[in-house]
């Protein structure tokens, strides 16, 4: 072969290759796209609750795109606590005031970050949350204290629509 | 294929063969010369294959009545218990034959282990096997999704969440499987799709590990290999068939206490409650033939290393060939090894007791030391002890040990020591 200068008819073998894996790749991509979300369930990607019933201390769960979303409406020690910690002391450094812009009230995903179970309220070693099924611990802020998850629970985009009324998505 | 030629006695029949040669494959299973002294520990090849079949038999027919989709799958499932012709029974059979199944995979992989069954020239028969064995751990984990319970629900969300721990791709793979921001409608969907064929990859699969196995033939309880065919073989048909035949028997007797006596014991009452995104159970354990995997994906505390860890313990087995140095196949000859093979039997039995208690303080540190233990099986000892180990003289044929104290035992012996 390679004492073989390359001829007219091995070019074509070559562009025949190409021009083929190039329309097998097209061919596979729409089969392999087909899978990842559809219009309808990205179409969901918005939810407004009501909490004007939330009392200092406690937790709403609510369903945002099939995950559950913990409102806590914090109270003033809970926010002291979260806000004391020193950032060497976590796992995942995050100001508490970075993840509650408004500090009475914490929105997060309630889905752990090890692997995607949803943590317990009010347990743990850390007075926030803890996941029962491989034994990670979360503050008051929500971020991991303890246990095999790498990340403190994500905080999705939200707003205030109006003083009841989070927009989350 | 059989070393003489096969004509077909009817006319017929010869038209026939001489055109699709299927009556000549037939010849040659029913003809293919087996070592003769196999024992019981052989006979689960063909129990395997039974387990196959009525898996794929059960499962075509409660497609018939299940439903795939997020709203009705749970419903579906118990209107089969309750109300289709014999549902209950179909289902119960369904889903402890999936036990049953992966109960006679490991005593075949333990098989091979102890016999060396894995070792050239059979690598090729021992690593579709374990290819066999991956698909049937996703086979049997997405069975378990579909009845949509909340262990279905939870433990596709744990087990599809081990992909995140990819770095950069992980998050966009996990919601590609999920095809959403969750396991939910879409995700039962291809489960159910993906349940569907997989049983069918391995049925062709069990197809190239026979065909494989029929080249150098089967390995033996003494290790050694065989002229075929010749006085140490008997043909497949009827003296394999028969033996078999027994095995199965028994092995359905065990089969069928579980499905009439005790159809739940291996399940969680937890699936019995249908799926509830908001809530997770309180101890989500998978079904016990992955214990074992799942107590070293545990006993590593991070996140993307536990998961290699676990996918390494399964993927190790298709290196085992070359992990091996010993020549000598049957553990019967190396007593070293025969003793290591226990410890590492032992080894995966406490790793799954520690897969199903809690991953906390003693039952942690005992799964740790499992863990190094089972790669240091692999890794270290049999790679040292093949080099290392005197081992027992081979006899010259399966015949000798048999017949006992036969002259050519001595003249081995004799030829052994000249040797060293």
């Amino acid at each position: 072969m390679s004492d073989k200068k390359p001829e007219r008819r091995d070019f074509l073998f070559t562009a025949s290759y190409a021009v083929g894996a190039v329309g097998v790749a097209a061919v596979v991509w729409p089969l392999v796209d087909q899978m990842n979300p559809d219009a309808s369930v990205k179409a969901l990607a918005s939810t407004e609750v009501d909490v004007s019933s939330l009392k200092p201390g406690n937790t709403i769960t609510v369903l945002w795109r099939g995950k559950p979303v913990f409102i806590r409406r914090r109270t003033q020690e809970e926010i002291a606590e979260a806000r004391s910690v020193k950032m060497e002391d976590l796992i995942h450094p995050e100001k508490d005031e970075d993840r509650a812009k408004n500090p009475e009230w914490l929105v997060m995903l309630g889905v752990c970050t090890h692997l995607g179970c949803v943590p317990l309220n009010d347990k743990g070693d850390y007075d926030g949350w803890f996941c029962p099924c491989h034994g990670s611990h979360y503050d008051t802020s929500g971020r991991i204290r303890k246990g095999p998850a790498p990340w403190n629970m994500e905080v999705p985009k939200y707003e205030f629509v109006n003083a009841n009324t989070i927009k989350i998505g | 294929m059989s070393d003489h030629e096969y004509t077909p006695k009817s006319k017929a029949g010869k038209w026939f063969n001489d055109r699709l040669p299927l009556l000549t494959l037939a010849n040659h299973l029913t003809d293919y010369p087996t070592p003769k002294n196999l024992n019981y520990w052989w006979t689960f090849g063909g129990i395997l294959t039974f387990c196959l079949i009525t898996q794929i038999v059960t499962g075509l027919t409660l497609a018939m009545h299940y439903i795939a989709h997020a709203d009705m799958a749970f419903e579906s499932v118990e209107h089969i218990m309750r109300d289709v012709n014999y549902g209950w029974l179909i289902r119960y059979i369904h889903a402890n034959g999936a036990s049953m199944f992966f109960l006679a995979v490991y005593i075949h992989i333990f098989r091979s282990l102890f016999y060396g069954s894995y070792k050239s020239p059979r690598e090729i028969i021992w690593i579709i096997g374990i290819i066999i064995y991956l698909l049937m751990m996703a086979a049997a984990f997405m069975g378990y999704v579909l009845p949509w319970g909340q262990m279905s629900f939870w433990g596709a969300t744990v087990i599809t969440n081990l992909f995140s721990a990819i770095p950069l791709v992980g998050e966009g793979i996990v919601t590609w499987l999920w095809g959403g921001y969750s396991v939910d409608n879409p995700t039962l969907t291809r489960f159910f799709t993906l349940h569907y064929l997989i049983p069918f990859l391995i049925l062709g699969l069990v197809v190239l590990h026979i065909w494989a196995l029929h080249v150098p033939g089967n390995n033996n309880p003494v290790g050694i290999d065989i002229k075929k065919p010749s006085k140490d073989t008997v043909p497949f048909h009827p003296y394999i068939v028969i033996k078999d035949g027994f095995a199965l028997l028994m092995f359905m007797i065990v089969f069928a206490f579980f499905v009439f006596y005790a159809p739940n014991i291996l399940g969680h009452a937890d699936n019995y409650i249908e799926a509830n995104p908001l809530v997770t159970p309180a101890h989500i354990v998978p079904e016990w033939y992955l214990l074992p995997f799942y107590a070293i994906l545990r006993s590593v505390p991070d996140k993307l290393l536990g998961v290699v860890a676990m996918l390494s313990a399964i993927l190790i087995l298709a290196v085992l060939p070359w992990l091996d140095t010993s020549k000598i196949r049957s553990a019967v000859f190396r007593p070293l090894y025969k003793q290591f093979y226990w410890i590492l039997v032992a080894d995966v039995l406490i790793l799954g007791y520690m897969g199903a208690m809690p991953a906390e303080g003693l039952y942690l540190l005992i799964a740790r030391v499992a863990t190094a233990y089972y790669f240091l099986h692999f890794l270290v000892i049999l790679p040292v002890l093949g080099l290392k180990e005197k081992t027992i003289p081979l006899p010259l044929s399966i015949t000798e040990p048999v017949l006992g104290g036969s002259p050519n035992m001595a003249m081995a012996k004799k030829k052994e020591s000249k040797i060293e």
